[in-house]
């Protein structure tokens, strides 16, 4: 990723122009990851398995930062409970995942999953009905964070709740799920959550063609919501909610519905961020009520920080390089990673008010 | 026949040689099994003897000693003939809990005539749980001497649980009658126990836990109604910090919590400090609150100096840049002292419960708690309402610019301000390393919660802070019995939100745009 | 079972063949084996797995001090999970297909071992899980090295209704609400259900994971011994949340004569951070203590002491499991005369380890651990006073009896 911030800026291109080259540059150099990964294990470009399911994991993080930035960074909507949005997606196609592992699970059970059987649940409760079907799980990953997002955002752009006092209920909104979720009689498996899957669509999820494919519906997720969010912000649409995030009452006089504006965009992002939640619990393998936790949605709104906000492209490359730095450093630095991850929000948000993406502009222009 | 002359021996204080032999046969039992060293210790409780007495205490502090069936004070002599005895070899006494039951009993019987009214009142209380009908007589006798009310009010109790198992009904009624008028469940727990083996007594017992029941109704209420207090003083403490820093100054600072840790590690080492001088050691706690105030106040001021300060009027980033500061002081911490819990004494003064009129138990460390999270806030209302500081500082958040053009050094009140808010979330910590664990994540678990009393009660309002932060103490040890820990809290936390929803300003309303982000 | 083995099997057979990481060409005879270690180093799980990393390195740096193993030299891998479950997965991936570590002793809590697992079987690696866990689980890529229920749970409570624990006839199970005491409470109800104590005898509350408010709870109980038959607790709480509930209980008078508590998450380590003079006579089950007299013991002690440079630095149970799980794989590594992890895997069978806790402990087919069960009683000192210990070292059932989903595994 890092040939976006060092590619040198020949006169007579417009900067655009370049970004988007590098852009596409970028998202066929990782179509190509999966590609290496098949060649024999002696090759000198032979990418790990490891490297593939990583860089998956990344790529669901970005399109989860892209959705964050669409919100903060072009309607100044600060969520602190993106995390919830992702998790719930994630929920939705962990359970699709857990009925597909059917009488495989370790007390052979047909229809329930281990932890209902050994919870003495004698059939499945009402919200799981429906989920052995692919296409409902999916509608569910969007449909359920999307509704979350305009009811909480119905009730507080209403009463024109904004700033940080938004960003203090949505963290108390993923808190309180947290909270939830690790219970064991709401019947989403406590603590442990959903693991041990099988297969998705008929494919054995521990082979190398499986990972593969969920490495390309990611992508193809990620480079769909650019295109998306590209598509809004170029738009009036994105011109009014820059206005909004800068004046909102402003705005407001001139006549504009701000609430509607503000529940639309809100309502999108969480989708989004439901869909990278869906794609990332296949990937990862694994779906508990840990990724509720407040600090984690913390830590993506920082992604978004440190690839600077307000530019699309910037927000994926926060959550990139702020991941693989995580990834490199608890494995080489197990002691010190926090130091060094802590030290570089203080720096970026000190020195880099625009993040990376602005050390990039501030050279082109 | 011969329990009535041990007892007067007893009371005499003289002794008959069959209870002499009695106390050097029960001896070598307590080197035996646990079973057999029950059974000794009752014998040597039962027999009277004064030489019991401390060879029961050495044996309940774990200081006796045995070889083979030989039992050594702790003095080093024999407890069998009073002479020095060889202790080589020997080793110690060790007693699990159905001994420990078997002695408690025994002393308090043997402690019942103590000159110490304290003892004898502990006396008593053991006498209450240890369930004999023994008991009855040298009971009848220390109640007939007792001068103190509240010794004789719970040796009468003590006296009623011996009569339940006494064998003639008539005693039994007796003791049915006098146990109905306290208002404890060891009390209704003794009476059900004697349902159990004695139907034909039923109907009494029904009415005595009946009336045992309406007190504990009441006295329920009361200690729901302290425990909600206590969980609030809990968030009052941890919240009141950030009323100053959120509520007064506008930044949203995410290492609140760990200022919190900060101020519970600063206990620590002041205990640590005072390990080697002894009579400084019990003040070790409240010698910690100016210390841990000092420490967090400075660590609040350099972060203001060195890195908020830059960040002014952007709330937002504060929150990102704080969240790193964070990070960075719980590593720091843990690798400093360890990722393990440290132990921070609690004073005797801090220990136990405290008794209520009308049976109504009390927990003195929360009790303290409370207390400590009231003067904390007295301290703020004072420095904020009273001294030349607060005037600048409310000067300063109501017009910056006008504040000074009248000569107020904005940024030396900025960083006293945040100092001030940062060095209150250190005395919680004090507090807090009393309830919970004193540990790097301790601060992580009450910043949430501390962020919604602060919004609820009213960004900017101390009085809003300390009725939000009650508010919710009460409203979730109501909710809690009937929905369990973790619905209870999450009840909580949608109540806040659907009621930010109706007063985006919380309950106290500061007028005006002070309070705006 | 056997089913399912043949399945995984085939499956790890599978992703074995794909990754090939444990089968080395006969040149790197002399390269060192990487072991790794996957203990969380930061996050809510570093107070408990910390020590668990440095017990370890410890074993490592005493192995090679021996010369290593197969004349080969050990080297740790160590990372961070940071006590993130799907970083647990990440990491155990990159364990093993990246670092190529020829066997990894990791994981505390059960969500963490779920999370691995699946990686576990796929790439064929070895995992050593050293934590006392909920059982209802065999893989053959795992060696567990802690207790199953019955080594544990069931003979506590034993203990409780016996003559010397009191005859407790009421049982108040207190738990974090997760998997390990939900499955722990259920089996003990089904137990204490065989031994004639009804459900209105049993009470059973769940708190969140570093709870911190327990005067609600310990007051419920308090009334729930009011109803005339001895009582007592039976704490699968976890973690963080101990300090708070023994404090609570130490200042509400609960003392271990009336109501004794029997904790099977509280050791040593937990200890260090309380006062331990209100809870002098609860109780622990664990399959080792500090205490434990005796040679095998004093050299783990002194070996500790030694590594760590404190002296007021405790062991625990899971240490000791830790020791035994890795010495047993030094064994099965030299029996072998290879690390490849399915010749290790058959050498694990029938191991015998002397361990500190003054048993020989076996590995079983089932991959669990044979181990004695101990009950200790908390002292002044914060250390534990055993009270009561089975004769011999007894099988792990990792499937439980008492649970009837089990049924068709039995026979």
């Amino acid at each position: 990723m890092s040939d976006i911030t060092a590619a040198p800026a020949p006169r007579g291109i417009p900067a655009r122009l370049l970004i988007r080259g590098a852009v596409i540059a970028a998202i066929a150099l990782l179509a190509l990851l999966p590609v290496l990964n098949t060649l024999p294990a002696g090759s000198a470009l032979r990418v790990s398995d490891f490297t593939v399911a990583v860089t998956g994991k990344w790529i669901c993080y970005g399109v989860l930062a892209l959705a964050i930035d669409l919100a903060w960074g072009y309607a100044g909507i600060l969520s602190l409970g993106h995390g919830a949005f992702f998790a719930l997606g994630g929920y939705a196609m962990g359970m699709h995942l857990m009925r597909l592992i059917g009488p495989r699970g370790v007390y052979g059970h047909p229809v329930l999953p281990d932890f209902m059987v050994f919870l003495g649940y004698k059939e499945l409760p009402w919200y799981w009905l429906g989920f052995d079907h692919f296409p409902y799980a999916i509608l569910m990953a969007m449909l359920v964070p999307g509704a979350l997002a305009f009811l909480l955002g119905w009730l507080s752009f209403r009463s024109r709740i904004t700033g940080v006092y938004f960003s203090i209920i949505t963290q108390a909104m993923t808190y309180a799920l947290m909270l939830a979720f690790f219970r064991n009689d709401m019947g989403f498996g406590g603590n442990n959550g959903f693991t041990d899957f099988k297969e998705l669509l008929g494919v054995p999820l521990n082979t190398q063609g499986a990972r593969a494919g969920l490495f390309y519906a990611a992508l193809i997720l990620l480079a769909g919501s650019l295109i998306l969010c590209r598509h809004i912000t170029s738009t009036k649409l994105g011109r009014v909610l820059v206005a909004v995030r800068d004046a909102e009452s402003r705005v407001r006089f001139l006549g504009y519905s701000v609430t509607s504006f503000k529940l639309s965009v809100f309502t999108l992002s969480a989708v989004l961020a439901g869909l990278a939640g869906a794609l990332y619990v296949p990937l990862v393998g694994i779906i508990n009520p840990g990724e509720f936790a407040p600090g984690n949605s913390i830590e993506a709104v920082i992604w978004v920080a440190v690839g600077g906000r307000g530019t699309l492209v910037g927000a994926i490359l926060g959550a990139f390089s702020v991941n693989a730095l995580k990834t490199w450093l608890t494995s080489f630095a197990p002691d010190l990673w926090l130091f060094v991850l802590g030290s570089l929000f203080v720096a970026v948000t000190l020195f880099l008010p625009r993040g990376l993406a602005g050390l990039f502009r501030g050279r082109t222009k | 026949m011969l329990r009535i002359l041990l007892l007067l021996a007893f009371l005499a204080g003289a002794l008959p040689a069959a209870a002499q032999d009695a106390f050097i046969e029960a001896l070598p039992g307590l080197a035996g099994a646990f079973g057999t060293q029950a059974e000794a210790v009752e014998r040597l409780g039962a027999g009277g003897d004064p030489r019991a007495l401390p060879v029961l205490r050495a044996l309940s502090d774990g200081q006796l000693r045995k070889r083979d069936t030989l039992i050594i004070l702790p003095n080093g002599t024999d407890a069998a003939t009073g002479q020095p005895a060889d202790a080589a070899g020997a080793e110690t006494v060790r007693i699990n809990n159905r001994v420990r039951a078997a002695l408690r009993g025994a002393l308090g019987r043997l402690q019942l005539v103590s000159a110490n009214p304290d003892e004898r009142l502990a006396a008593a209380d053991s006498v209450f749980r240890s369930r004999s009908a023994e008991n009855i007589a040298p009971l009848e006798a220390a109640i007939a001497r007792e001068s103190v009310p509240r010794v004789r009010e719970r040796q009468e109790l003590a006296l009623a649980a011996s009569r339940l198992v006494a064998p003639d009904a008539a005693v039994k009624r007796q003791g049915i009658a006098t146990l109905g008028g306290a208002s404890s469940e060891d009390a209704r727990a003794l009476l059900l126990e004697a349902r159990a083996t004695n139907p034909d007594l039923a109907a009494e017992v029904d009415a005595a836990v009946a009336a045992i029941d309406g007190r504990l109704a009441f006295k329920r209420a009361a200690e729901t109604l302290f425990q909600g207090l206590s969980l609030g003083s809990v968030l009052l403490l941890a919240a009141l910090g950030l009323a100053i820093t959120f509520g007064v100054m506008g930044v949203i600072n995410m290492a609140h919590g760990e200022f919190v840790m900060l101020g519970a590690y600063t206990t620590f080492m002041v205990q640590e400090a005072l390990r080697g001088i002894p009579w400084l050691l019990p003040w070790s706690l409240p010698l910690s609150v100016p210390a841990a105030f000092l420490v967090a106040g400075l660590a609040g001021a350099v972060l203001e100096r060195g890195l908020i300060r830059h960040l002014y009027g952007r709330p937002l980033e504060t929150l990102l840049m704080t969240f790193g500061v964070g990070m960075i002081l719980q590593q720091a911490v843990r690798l400093a002292f360890g990722a393990q819990n440290r132990e921070v004494l609690s004073p005797a003064w801090m220990q136990g419960t405290l008794s209520l009129p009308g049976g109504i138990l009390i927990t003195q460390n929360r009790l303290w708690v409370i207390v400590f999270s009231l003067l904390v806030l007295a301290l703020a209302f004072a420095a904020i309402r009273l001294t030349r500081f607060g005037l600048e500082m409310r000067a300063v958040v109501q017009n910056r610019r006008t504040a000074a053009t009248m000569g107020i050094r904005t940024g030396r009140v900025d960083a006293l301000t945040f100092a001030f808010g940062s060095g209150i979330a250190g005395m919680a910590g004090v507090a807090l390393s009393q309830i919970d664990n004193v540990s790097p994540n301790l601060g992580t678990g009450y910043i949430i919660d501390s962020f919604m009393v602060v919004v609820f009660g009213g960004v900017g309002s101390l009085v809003g802070t300390l009725v939000g932060a009650m508010g919710l103490g009460v409203l979730n040890k109501i909710i809690e019995p009937w929905a369990g820990a973790v619905l209870a809290k999450v009840a909580v936390l949608v109540l806040i939100m659907l009621f930010i929803q109706r007063r985006p300003r919380g309950l106290f309303a500061l007028k005006g745009r002070a309070a705006d982000a | 079972m056997s089913l399912n083995l043949t399945r995984r099997a085939a499956l790890a057979g599978l992703g074995g063949a794909l990754a090939m990481p444990a089968i080395r060409p006969s040149f790197a005879q002399g390269s060192p084996i990487k072991v790794g270690v996957l203990h969380s180093l930061s996050g809510t799980m570093a107070i408990s797995e910390t020590a668990l990393r440095d017990t370890v390195l410890m074993m490592i740096e005493w192995a090679n001090s021996k010369g290593g193993v197969l004349g080969r030299r050990l080297e740790p891998v160590v990372v961070d999970p940071a006590s993130n479950w799907p970083l647990f997965a990440e990491k155990a991936r990159e364990l093993l297909a990246v670092s190529k570590v020829d066997v990894t002793f990791g994981c505390w809590t059960s969500v963490s071992r779920k999370s691995v697992l699946p990686v576990f079987e796929e790439l064929n690696g070895l995992l050593f899980y050293p934590v006392q866990y909920e059982g209802e689980e065999q893989s053959r890529n795992v060696f567990y090295t802690g207790a199953a229920p019955n080594q544990q749970a069931i003979p506590a409570v034993e203990y409780l209704m016996g003559k010397d624990g009191g005859e407790a006839k009421r049982i108040a199970l207190l738990g974090t609400d997760y998997v390990y005491p939900r499955t722990t409470n259920r089996i003990l109800r089904a137990y204490l259900n065989s031994k004639g104590i009804s459900d209105a005898d049993i009470m059973e509350e769940y708190t969140p994971f570093g709870h911190s408010d327990w005067q609600g709870i310990v007051s419920r109980v308090k009334r729930f011994a009011g109803e005339g038959k001895r009582t007592a607790i039976v704490s699968t709480i976890n973690g963080d949340a101990n300090v708070p509930f023994y404090r609570e209980l130490g200042n509400q008078g609960i003392k271990a004569e009336d109501i004794p508590c029997v904790a099977f998450s509280v050791g040593e380590e937990e200890l260090a951070g309380i006062d331990t003079k209100p809870l002098v006579g609860h109780l622990a089950a664990w399959n080792y203590f500090m205490s434990v007299p005796g040679a095998p013991n004093d050299e783990f002690k002194a070996m500790w002491r030694a590594y760590i440079k404190n002296d007021k630095r405790v062991t625990n149970d899971p240490m000791e499991a830790t020791y035994t799980g890795f010495r047993m794989w030094t064994q099965a590594v030299q029996k072998a005369g290879t690390t490849a992890v399915d010749a290790v895997r058959q050498a694990m069978y029938g191991q015998k380890v002397m361990a500190p806790c003054g048993y020989e402990e076996e590995m079983r087919p089932n991959h669990h651990l044979t181990k004695p069960v101990m009950i200790g009683e908390v002292q002044e000192n914060g250390q534990f006073n055993i009270v009561h210990k089975t004769p011999t070292a007894i099988a792990a059932e990792n499937w439980s009896p008492f649970i009837p989903e089990n049924a068709s595994r039995r026979g």
